[in-house]
């Protein structure tokens, strides 16, 4: 193996090259001109895409004609409130609640995990599936891991539990299956979306070959691409060329991490604990299978089984008013930006979120306050 | 959460890999993976688990196929020519 060469190209010098950005702007900027309407408007589905895309102001360089639309990649953000509500229930209710760190602060329809632990409540942050076990492997008490995220995260989950996870320890599985939520997105009049830019990782799991059904029923291109600006550049590049040409497929632009197989050890494992089940996703709809809940074999570790969750406990404060001006669903739609939002930067800000957009640094208002979403840098 | 982050593995035991991101060790699950993976391996991480097993021709085909995308650069583009002297000579150094 060359290791030296792969060592440098790791390192991310190649994929963040500004000359290779430049020709790669201008390539998109030459295909959307030849399309020669406007606005075309594509899709990508994954909160790190949006975090590069604002990080690095590549939304300077698209084209004016291009509407680069950010979907509900967001795990955080479409964890549905009844979900949070869980969690917070559960916590109150004497047992320890594990998660990811961004759930801390999201509000379910009345408290946060945050909240729960102001109140005493025992609530811990995890990096990963792994430190939850751990956690209960060290304590007689009841560990349930609050567990989100999309089919990339939820392998995790499932690994652990295969791997023997103790008695005291359960799953309260909020995880989210992509490929569903691309059907209903693809169907709103609302959004027109012309093209999908698919997230690289989680394309890792379940391979490119899961779209092709998908762009066989909506005609609808979808490009696979990573995370690096210039995989994001060529990616879209790929995909207005698409648009252009008229000839709807799945093009992976991520070959270094992603097959059209797309690892079957990982998709063993994850439907082997999971199986699909409709759902709301927040702000976005009922989508049919787009919930990942425990398998029936696996009923033991399903904290929904275990433990008798006392929700009405929560529900008698009264909503802010505040969160009905809240567009966070338009936005997770591709309906709205965060600047069509009379609360974003004013009333809702990082420390003081209004809406679940701006808790989570895969939110697509937390990335636009933390970045600016349209730098003008002609301006400059 | 969401973070796909390559890293480069130094020591492997049965089911934990201990994987160098950049100068920050860290200690990642292998149960995921669906290739056996050695020292000196790249592995794209998720929370904790390794899902892939980068290989190093792929890298290749990803600089291959940017390559292909800024083809029509001008011949004298100098910065386009040292991009290129750059990656000729890694591909030396090594060799």
């Amino acid at each position: 193996m060359d290791s030296i060469r792969l060592d440098a190209a790791l390192r991310q010098l190649k994929f963040r090259d500004p000359l290779v950005a430049r020709r790669l702007a201008e390539a998109i900027a030459g295909t959307v001109g030849e399309i020669g309407r406007s606005p075309v408007s594509v899709m990508h589905v994954c909160g790190s895409h949006e975090q590069a895309i604002a990080k690095f102001g590549l939304r300077a360089t698209f084209p004016k004609d291009l509407n680069v639309i950010m979907g509900p990649g967001c795990p955080v953000c479409i964890t549905d409130m009844p979900e949070v509500d869980e969690g917070v229930a559960l916590a109150r209710q004497g047992v320890i609640v594990a998660s990811y760190g961004d759930m801390l602060r999201v509000r379910g329809t009345a408290l946060s995990l945050n909240d729960a632990q102001a109140e005493g409540a025992s609530v811990e942050v995890v990096y990963s599936a792994a430190q939850a076990v751990q956690l209960a492997r060290k304590t007689d008490r009841e560990v349930v891991f609050f567990s989100t995220g999309f089919e990339t995260t939820a392998v995790a989950t499932a690994a652990v539990l295969e791997a023997g996870v103790p008695d005291n320890f359960s799953v309260l599985s909020a995880h989210k299956y992509i490929p569903p939520v691309m059907e209903i997105v693809a169907e709103m009049p609302e959004t027109r979306v012309e093209g999908f830019l698919a997230a690289g990782h989680a394309a890792a799991i379940t391979g490119w070959g899961i779209f092709e059904p998908f762009v066989e029923r909506h005609g609808i291109p979808v490009v696979v691409a990573g995370f690096e600006p210039l995989d994001i550049l060529a990616g879209l590049a790929r995909l207005v060329e698409l648009v252009r040409d008229r000839t709807p497929r799945v093009v992976n632009m991520f070959p270094r991490c992603v097959t059209r197989e797309g690892n079957r050890r990982a998709q063993e494992r994850l439907w082997n604990v999971f199986r699909p089940v409709g759902g709301r996703w927040r702000g976005i709809a009922h989508v049919p299978n787009g919930n990942l809940r425990l398998r029936d074999e696996w009923a033991r570790f399903d904290a929904r089984r275990r433990f008798k969750i006392d929700l009405a406990s929560l529900w008698d404060g009264v909503p802010s008013t505040l969160a009905a001006d809240c567009i966070c669903g338009d936005i997770m739609s591709g309906i709205a930006s965060p600047d069509d939002c009379k609360l974003f930067g004013k009333e809702c800000v990082p420390d003081t979120p209004v809406g679940a957009c701006m808790v989570s640094s895969e939110g697509t208002c937390k990335i636009w306050h933390q970045y600016g979403g349209h730098p003008d840098l002609a301006a400059l | 959460m969401c973070l796909g982050v390559p890293g480069r593995v130094v020591s492997v035991t049965e089911w934990t890999a201990v994987v160098d991101f950049w100068g920050v060790r860290r200690e990642v699950r292998l149960d995921i993976v669906d290739e056996p993976v050695q020292p000196g391996d790249y592995v794209l991480n998720h929370v904790g688990f390794a899902i892939r097993r980068i290989p190093a021709e792929d890298i290749e085909g990803t600089l291959a196929m940017y390559e292909d995308l800024i083809r029509q650069a001008p011949a004298d583009d100098l910065m386009a020519l040292d991009v290129r002297g750059e990656i000729d000579g890694t591909g030396r150094r090594s060799g």
